[in-house]
């Protein structure tokens, strides 16, 4: 029996069962993407709050389309715009959304947790569009969708992940999610940004200080994008980077023949990742996205669809008769 | 007159540990011994129930002046007085700062009028705690500061410490580091470590701390100050105390008990985990509680924060540190440290009063003549703590709900009976 | 609340017999088969269009192309279930435009199952026509449908239910009606 998912804070408070579900059910939705017409009525009348209290494009546009394809509503919240720059509290912004009664929130923080403390306070499903450095489900999520099409299983993988892996919400995801599916990981990037206590989140985790032998043996690759805007951190020169780290087509030969290359967006083509590779036939960029909208559709189909949580069964209704 | 009857006196300073009665008269204790009677005295029946001096708290935050939301000297005495301490250290980073007479007399003034237990100030080390010109401490002095500070900060230069410690000395007064070096703290959250990796909290590691007591204790060494470090959290710290108790200076520490309590695998996205200095490794924990057999650790401070509960209504990373701890401090020591067997109930006791006292200078003892201040508790009361009864005006605490063996049944302070558990919980 | 059977309404060989009528009707009453086209509803339709289908191709050599459509993002009542039941893809290898699709399910009732497929076809293309077959109609329309090739009409009331069980799903092969009782 699946566990009803009320929200989708995190992928380590998912189980197997539930992650295969959500990815299964993200079928459908990849064949509705080549549809002529692409729009249902399944969330008709049904709004969704777009919460997005950190700049984005690509995310905040991809979950309002897959809310308007599924013919639902959207609220849209976006940082410039939000009187969270005026000095209101989260939790006022998100009473006040509240209070226009939203069928569901898809909240985007640069605190890590601000979505569990969300959650706790309102009564309607809350989806973690990413979360400080804490986890970004969907793309966990999409990513895992997109190595099961492209290498036909989602288990045992030796995955390799490449760049700034403390400061990531990518891929703590990739590695709650992936290490429920018995993956190995192999993680490599300047060495102030993968410390020691990265190898406690999953069992089979090892740091390696060199791009050539992280590549070795590797089935996934997964390229973080390089923030250069972190506070608080001296910055690292981007000719460093790409000396050590960058993944270049020669680096990527002394991986498996048919690995898997995959980046969370946006790239910074010739930075962290050649062009030849980012546009090669290894590389998964383009399928990540359609698969974001595929998984976003099949979430928001589960959690903002049908009745509220504690409206009464339908049958219930009807006469003794009823199932 | 008081008369304290049929308790068992525990009291370190003369290591007595027996049947004994303690008469009250005014202020004062009146006479300490068996079977005392006295015909007209009020008598309180403390049967079954540990008779200790005053507990005495080095570190708590009243708030008062210009932070009244969160605490008043008022409803901070009172918390306390339910907590079992007769007297407490409040620390100077109020608004203003406590770096000047004028603000030290005003907290004295109005602890005397309102205040449930006795006020004894710190005062700041640096004007506006601002690191750069030394504050008024002789002044703070003639008006009663018993230490001096820079709390919520560390003293900001190791030039600055020096002179702070070479003036302090001068005028014997002790000088109590929040031990932090600012850098390694930037931004920090919380313990750096497998838990901030997983929930995405940016992680201060514990060299944070122990660089700044190295520094300290090295300067200790050049000026032979009295130096105290506040909330000590790692193992690192406490070996510069132990190296330095060792060379024979007058370096003294205190640990909180969230610490000896709790470690940074606690940490989740609740804002009553989050104070400074954060919760530690297991290994530092374990590493404290060895320093407070071994007779390192001098005593037991709570860091009593409190803070106005919508403040800490927000997201981890935007909350202010800080937890309160006055009522759950004897209980925890009792819970963590003696119903263990990790310490025997005089050393619990010490920690509490004679180990604060010497840190101070003075005396803390149940003795003729003495300060009628006293702190009755039992072992092994059943109880549970629940934050919504306390009477301090903050809410911040993780150990809302917890149950417990052991409570402070009765405070004393200058003779007065300033708390009293009642038999079906609250009331002061 | 527990179903009690009442009595059987087809037998195994009366199916099999009904489905070579329905599917001789199918290729006579489409005057042409060059864009003929069957989708078989979720579930039980699709057994049942793949055996009107072989049946075509066996007694006429003519190949009809079979599809499956899946209708849960289509039903209306969606918003009133309190668990989302779980999607499944269509299977339409064929476009849909300028298609003469018969649309195969198992039971007409309300209507509304045909709706909602009518519904996901027209989100595929655009059929020239539609037309439905069903094993049986049970009557009680909700919503003005009307199918073009019936297999059985049975007369039945609120409290009945309609169960077709066939072997490639059920693994058993006939009609029942079957009550719900309290």
């Amino acid at each position: 029996m699946l566990e009803r998912l009320t929200h989708l804070l995190g992928i380590e408070d998912l189980t197997r069962e539930q992650i295969s579900f959500i990815l299964d059910q993200s079928k459908p939705f990849q064949e509705f993407q080549r549809h002529p017409l692409k729009k249902l009525a399944t969330l008709r009348g049904k709004t969704v709050a777009l919460a997005f209290f950190e700049p984005s494009t690509r995310t905040r546009i991809s979950f309002a389309t897959a809310a308007a394809r599924l013919g639902a509503d959207t609220m849209n919240l976006q940082a410039e715009s939000s009187s969270l720059k005026k000095g209101e509290s989260l939790v006022d912004t998100v009473k006040t959304l509240e209070a226009m009664r939203p069928d569901g929130i898809v909240i985007r923080h640069s605190s890590s947790g601000a979505p569990y403390f969300v959650a706790e306070r309102l009564g309607i499903p809350v989806v973690n569009a990413g979360d400080g450095t804490h986890e970004h489900p969907t793309q966990g999520l999409l990513d895992a969708l997109t190595i099961r099409d492209r290498k036909g299983k989602l288990d045992g993988w030796n995955v390799t992940i490449l760049g700034g892996i403390l400061h990531s919400r990518v891929a703590r995801s990739n590695i709650h999610l992936l290490s429920k599916f018995g993956a190995q990981f192999t993680l490599c990037g300047p060495a102030m940004w993968v410390p020691r206590e990265l190898e406690s989140l999953a069992p089979r985790i090892r740091r390696v200080p060199r791009i050539e032998e992280a590549l070795d043996g590797a089935d996934v690759i997964i390229v973080l994008r390089v923030q250069t805007e972190r506070i608080h951190e001296p910055a690292l020169a981007p000719e460093e980077y790409i000396l050590r780290y960058q993944l270049t087509p020669e680096r990527l030969r002394l991986a498996r023949q048919d690995a898997l290359v995959l980046h969370p967006g946006p790239m910074i083509r010739g930075l962290e990742i050649d062009p030849v590779v980012a546009d090669g036939p290894q590389c998964g960029v383009l399928e990540q996205v359609t698969n974001g909208l595929a998984v976003r559709m099949a979430l928001l189909y589960h959690l903002v669809g049908g009745a509220p949580v504690d409206a009464p069964h339908p049958a219930k209704e009807k006469s003794s008769a009823a199932d | 007159m008081l008369l304290i009857r049929n308790g068992r006196v525990l009291d370190p300073a003369s290591r007595t540990d027996a049947a004994l009665d303690v008469l009250l008269e005014g202020e004062r204790i009146a006479k300490v011994g068996a079977g005392i009677s006295t015909p007209d005295a009020e008598i309180f029946d403390a049967k079954g129930l540990i008779v200790a001096p005053g507990f005495i708290d080095l570190h708590c935050h009243l708030r008062e002046p210009g932070q009244e939301l969160s605490e008043t000297i008022e409803t901070g005495t009172r918390s306390a007085a339910r907590g079992g301490f007769t007297a407490v250290c409040c620390m100077t980073n109020t608004q203003p700062v406590n770096d000047n007479a004028s603000v030290t007399r005003g907290i004295v003034e109005r602890a005397a009028a309102v205040g449930s237990v006795r006020v004894w100030p710190i005062g700041a080390a640096s004007l506006g705690s601002k690191g750069e010109a030394l504050a008024e401490i002789a002044a703070m002095k003639d008006a009663g500061i018993v230490a001096v500070s820079d709390d919520g900060k560390p003293v900001a230069t190791a030039r600055l410490m020096r002179q702070v410690m070479d003036y302090c000395r001068a005028l014997d007064l002790p000088v109590i580091d929040h031990c932090e070096d600012p850098s390694l703290f930037a931004g920090g959250a919380m313990r750096e470590g497998p838990t901030s990796a997983r929930l995405g909290l940016k992680g201060i590691p514990a060299q944070s701390e122990t660089i700044c007591a190295g520094r300290d204790v090295e300067i200790a060494a050049l000026t032979g100050a009295r130096f105290h470090i506040a909330h000590m959290s790692t193992a690192g710290s406490l070996d510069y105390v132990r190296g330095a108790k060792k060379s024979g200076l007058r370096v003294t520490c205190e640990i909180t008990p969230h610490h000896f309590t709790l470690t940074d695998e606690d940490v989740r996205y609740d804002t009553n985990y989050k104070m400074n200095p954060p919760l530690a490794s297991r290994a530092d924990r374990e590493a404290l509680i060895k320093g407070v057999t071994d007779g390192s650790v001098d005593a037991i401070a709570t860091d009593h924060a409190p803070h106005h509960p919508a403040s800490k209504d927000v997201e981890f990373d935007r909350a202010p540190f800080g937890i309160m701890g006055f009522e759950t401090a004897l209980a925890l020591g009792l819970s963590e440290l003696v119903h263990p067997g990790k310490i025997p109930l005089a050393r619990l006791v010490e920690l509490f009063t004679t180990g604060p006292a010497r840190v101070l200078g003075i005396e803390r003892k149940i003795a003729e003549r003495e300060p009628a201040d006293l702190t009755i508790f039992s072992t092994d009361h059943a109880w549970t703590y629940r934050a919504a009864d306390s009477p301090s005006k903050s809410r911040n605490t993780p150990f809302d709900g917890r149950s417990f063996r052991g409570a402070p049944m009765a405070t004393i302070v200058a003779g007065r009976i300033v708390f009293r558990r009642q038999a079906a919980a609250s009331a002061s | 609340m527990r179903v009690v059977e009442k009595r059987q309404l087809l037998s195994a060989e009366e199916i099999g017999r009904t489905l070579q009528r329905l599917a001789h009707e199918l290729v006579e009453k489409s005057g042409g088969t060059k864009d003929l086209a069957l989708i078989g509803v979720r579930r039980r339709g699709v057994p049942l269009s793949q055996r009107l289908a072989r049946i075509i191709r066996t007694s006429g050599g003519v190949e009809i192309p079979v599809g499956t459509l899946d209708i849960t993002l289509y039903r209306d009542d969606l918003s009133t279930v309190a668990h989302q039941p779980v999607v499944q893809s269509n299977e339409i290898e064929f476009t849909v435009d300028n298609r003469d699709i018969v649309l195969v399910d198992d039971v007409l009732y309300t209507g509304r199952t045909v709706r909602a497929a009518m519904n996901g076809l027209f989100d595929l293309g655009r059929p020239r026509r539609i037309r439905l077959c069903v094993l049986i109609d049970r009557g009680h329309r909700e919503l003005p449908v009307e199918a073009t090739f019936v297999g059985n009409t049975v007369q039945t009331s609120d409290t009945e239910i309609v169960e077709v069980r066939l072997q490639e799903i059920d693994g058993e092969e006939r009609v029942m009606l079957v009550d719900r009782v309290p």
